[in-house]
Order: C-alpha cells, then sequence, then structure tokens
C-alpha cells in the first residue's frame, strides 16, 4: 500500500527510516501524521547530536497533543531538515518526502534487525 | 464525546464559518422548585437572578464562604418558584450536594435531573437557519440569552436556549435522552453541521476567552480574579462568598487571569510555567495554537505588575525559554 513504501523500514512507535549505505533518513508514518492532526511545531536535534535507538530525539506538535519522537537507531545527526521550521505542515503532506526530518550516521548497523517491514508494520497498525 | 471526529482545526473553523454540532449530553442539570426558589437562588449565586424573566437566562457561578468558586453556571428561570441549572458534568454531584446543604431554612427542593437530559449544541453563524428549518414556531429570532422551554424540533420536544461556549452565535438544545439520537439525526439532514469533538469545544471556548472550570477556575481562585467581576452582583444583597469579594475588592487584586500571545512557533500549553526575571510567577491554565488565528495563545494568572498589555514574560516550554506578550481579551469575538 502506498501509505507504507516497501523501501523503508518502520518502528512500533511510528517512525520510518530509509537506510543508504551507513545512514538512514528518518520521519514519521503516515499514520501517526493522521492520528496527529495538522502539525504546527517539530523540535529536531541539532546536526552532530548523538541519538540512541527507542528514546526520544525530538517532538512533534499538532493543535491537540505534543507526541515525542523515538530514534528508529542510534548514532550522529548528520543532516537536519530545516524547512519543517517555518513549514512543519510538509510533515502531514508530505511524509516520506518533504517532511522527513534527520539523516542519522548509524554507529551500530545491526540495529536495523529489529526494525519492521512495510507488511509487519501495516500490519501491526491493523491490530491497534 | 470524543476529541475529535474528522479533525479538531476542521472542526473548529466549521464553526468560526458556517455551523458544528456537539453532543454535550455529559453536561449536568439541576432542577430548584419550591415559594423560595427566587430567594435561595439568590442567596446561593453570585448574579443577580432579580433581573430574570421567565425564559431568560444568565451565566452565574456558585461561590464558596472565601468567594472561591464552587462551579460556574447557567441559570434559567422557567417561573418565580422554578429554575432550571446547567452544570458542569464533574461537578454535578458536588454541586447538588453543596445546594442541598444551603437549602436549610428555604422552602425548596434541589432535585439533580441530569439522567432526564441530553444536550445537544449548534453553534456557527448558519446555526439559526438550521434550528428554525426544524420548528413551527420562530426561534431564529430568540434573544441571546433567551430559551424556550416547550420547543419541538423534528417532533422532540426540546428546550432551546440562545447560549454556547464558542463564542458564536448558536442554541444549546436539552431533550430527553432517548429523542437526542432522532434531534442529531434531524439536525443533520436539515443543514449538515460538523460533528465536533471536545478538542474543538477546547480551542474555541479558549480563543473566545470563556472560562474552563479546573482550568481557569477553580476553590483557589475568585470571580474578581478571573475576570468575571461582571457576574458578581454586590450591591444585590447578601450571597454565599460576597463578603470575601468585598474584602478582597477593597483590598486590591495581587493576581488576575491574563491572556498572552506567543512570539514564536512553539505553542505554549496548559501547566507550562511562566517566568521573569529568573522566578516562576505563575503557570497557564490553558494554552493551545488558535486554529483561526493562527497563532499559538494562552491564558494565565499573573501578578498584577506583570498583567499590563504588552508586558512581556517568558514561558518555559518543556526546558526551552519562550516570549510571550500579555494582550487584550478576548483572542477572538464574532463580527457583530
Amino acid at each position: 500500500m502506498a501509505n507504507y513504501p516497501d523501501d523503508l523500514q518502520y518502528t512500533k512507535d511510528h517512525e520510518w527510516i530509509r537506510i543508504t549505505g551507513d545512514s538512514g533518513r528518518v520521519g514519521i508514518t503516515f499514520y501517526a501524521q493522521d492520528s496527529l492532526g495538522d502539525v504546527v511545531y517539530v523540535d529536531l536535534p541539532k546536526i552532530g547530536a548523538m541519538v540512541k535507538a527507542n528514546e526520544p530525539f525530538g517532538s512533534v506538535e499538532s493543535v491537540k497533543a505534543v507526541s515525542e519522537l523515538f530514534s528508529p537507531v542510534s548514532g550522529e545527526v548528520i543532516e537536519v531538515n530545516a524547512k519543517l521550521a517555518d513549514a512543519p505542515e510538509l510533515v502531514n503532506t508530505s511524509p516520506y518526502d518533504d517532511g522527513w526530518m534527520i539523516v542519522i550516521k548509524l554507529s551500530n548497523l545491526s540495529e536495523t534487525d529489529a526494525l519492521l517491514s512495510a507488511a509487519e508494520y501495516e500490519d501491526f497498525i491493523n491490530e491497534k | 464525546m470524543p476529541v475529535e471526529y474528522g479533525g479538531l482545526v476542521a472542526e473548529h473553523l466549521a464553526v468560526r464559518t458556517a455551523a458544528g454540532i456537539f453532543d454535550v449530553s455529559h453536561m449536568g442539570e439541576i432542577l430548584v422548585r419550591g415559594r423560595d426558589a427566587l430567594k435561595f437562588i439568590q442567596r446561593v449565586t453570585c448574579n443577580d437572578a432579580a433581573r430574570l424573566t421567565d425564559g431568560q437566562a444568565q451565566y452565574s457561578a456558585l461561590l464558596t464562604e472565601r468567594g472561591t468558586f464552587v462551579d460556574d453556571i447557567l441559570v434559567h428561570r422557567f417561573a418565580e418558584d422554578a429554575y432550571f441549572l446547567c452544570v458542569n458534568a464533574a461537578n454535578a454531584d458536588k454541586d447538588a450536594a453543596w445546594l442541598a446543604r444551603h437549602a436549610a431554612g428555604f422552602d425548596v427542593e434541589v432535585c439533580d435531573v441530569s439522567a432526564d437530559y441530553a444536550q445537544l449544541a449548534v453553534q456557527g453563524p448558519r446555526a439559526a437557519a438550521i434550528v428554525q428549518s426544524l420548528a413551527a414556531e420562530d426561534l431564529a429570532g430568540l434573544g441571546y440569552y433567551r430559551f424556550r422551554r416547550d420547543a419541538v424540533l423534528a417532533g422532540v420536544p426540546t428546550l432551546v436556549a440562545r447560549t454556547g461556549y464558542t463564542g458564536e452565535d448558536g442554541f444549546e438544545l436539552y431533550c430527553a435522552p432517548d429523542d437526542a439520537e432522532r434531534l442529531w439525526t434531524a439536525l443533520a439532514e436539515a443543514g449538515h453541521p460538523t460533528p465536533c469533538g471536545l478538542g474543538a469545544r477546547n480551542t474555541l471556548r479558549l480563543e473566545a476567552k470563556l472560562a474552563l472550570y479546573g482550568h481557569e477556575i477553580d476553590d483557589a481562585v475568585t470571580p474578581l480574579e478571573a475576570g468575571l467581576g461582571w457576574i458578581c452582583k454586590l450591591d444585590k444583597g447578601d450571597f454565599v462568598g460576597r463578603d470575601a469579594l468585598l474584602r478582597q475588592k477593597a483590598a486590591g487584586l495581587t493576581r488576575k487571569l491574563v491572556g498572552f500571545e506567543v512570539e514564536d512557533r512553539v505553542p505554549i500549553r496548559d501547566g507550562y510555567p511562566l517566568v521573569a526575571d529568573g522566578r516562576e510567577i505563575g503557570r497557564v491554565t490553558s494554552g493551545s495554537p488558535s486554529p483561526f488565528l493562527k497563532k499559538n495563545i494562552g491564558l494565565a494568572y499573573l501578578p498584577i505588575d506583570k498583567t499590563a498589555v504588552g508586558t512581556r514574560v517568558l514561558a518555559v516550554a518543556r526546558g526551552r525559554e519562550v516570549p510571550c506578550r500579555i494582550v487584550p481579551t478576548p483572542f477572538y469575538a464574532r463580527p457583530k
């Protein structure tokens, strides 16, 4: 299903990661942005920050609530989507492309074994 | 009542520009009847119920002896010997017990009739046309804070009041719980008001600076501090809490409720601290992005010297200090 592209891996906290070589681009899923509603603010780490798998790296806010963002993997933040500062709605309109959040240089490639495939993630959210 | 049906922002904007419908059946209703009903209402509420005529409603409050809120309520006058109170759901039991305790010596009967009523609110510029289309009698011509006790909407006996909690024109409709679904369906078919949840109800009332019990008001603050001095008729005769309000008025307020705008994209939410000169000076009672005004707004109690319009304070958003400016309220008032 187009809502959950096959070339991404997913977490049960509703983040996605697109691994290329030893780095991965991270954002939140269609399901996550749809549950949040209109995103009005995204708080992201600075380039150079270290993040840990399954731990918060930032937050995303809609009118109704604040949600923590959890990192799918451990490593160093090497890119941050600066566009989200002025256009947080990109998280809603383009969760897998223009609405990406950070790029992480992975410190432990084996952590990706714990991530879900698109099919596994879809099964997970359908059970909810 | 869900937080949202089709999305909080869309629901909010529908009420500002067209119409929304809310199932607010959780609200409590209390009936006060008896020969001393007016005398009793005058004793236990702070507004002047003697000014009401049959078919008229009034925003008021039950206060403690300290002048703080037991609850904020709507008083509807059925007759000089019968008043219908709409109270907050979470406070209905407390209010009924509090009223019963104060009823000693009055010829009145206090009945919690919450289980007998469902309540639907139809709010927004199109509300009058929608409600009118279901009635034979003139309801669109009903004045603000007037009600019709024995109206019939689409065959459903309904108390129709021109009141609301959104800052828009609209109606609150009280009917028997068994009729509520039929009334909702008739309203939906008549004019397709957007179903709205608790989320939009909260952001709409915040833009209009309407107080929410447990946030702006509770048993630790007085109406004078909450900017609700206009519902305290201190010259109407004695009522519970009056002495405390007179003392507070004479001494002068040390803090009051103000509105602020956030000068940043970070939403400032309920419970966030406000600081000045390195010290905490208050907490946000309600704060949210404003869907209609498209900026972040909030309410807080601040020391009097920080309440002038234009004053700058800092809010602490999860560790980060964010500049805010005191602004005039309400944030939103509907065009007259």
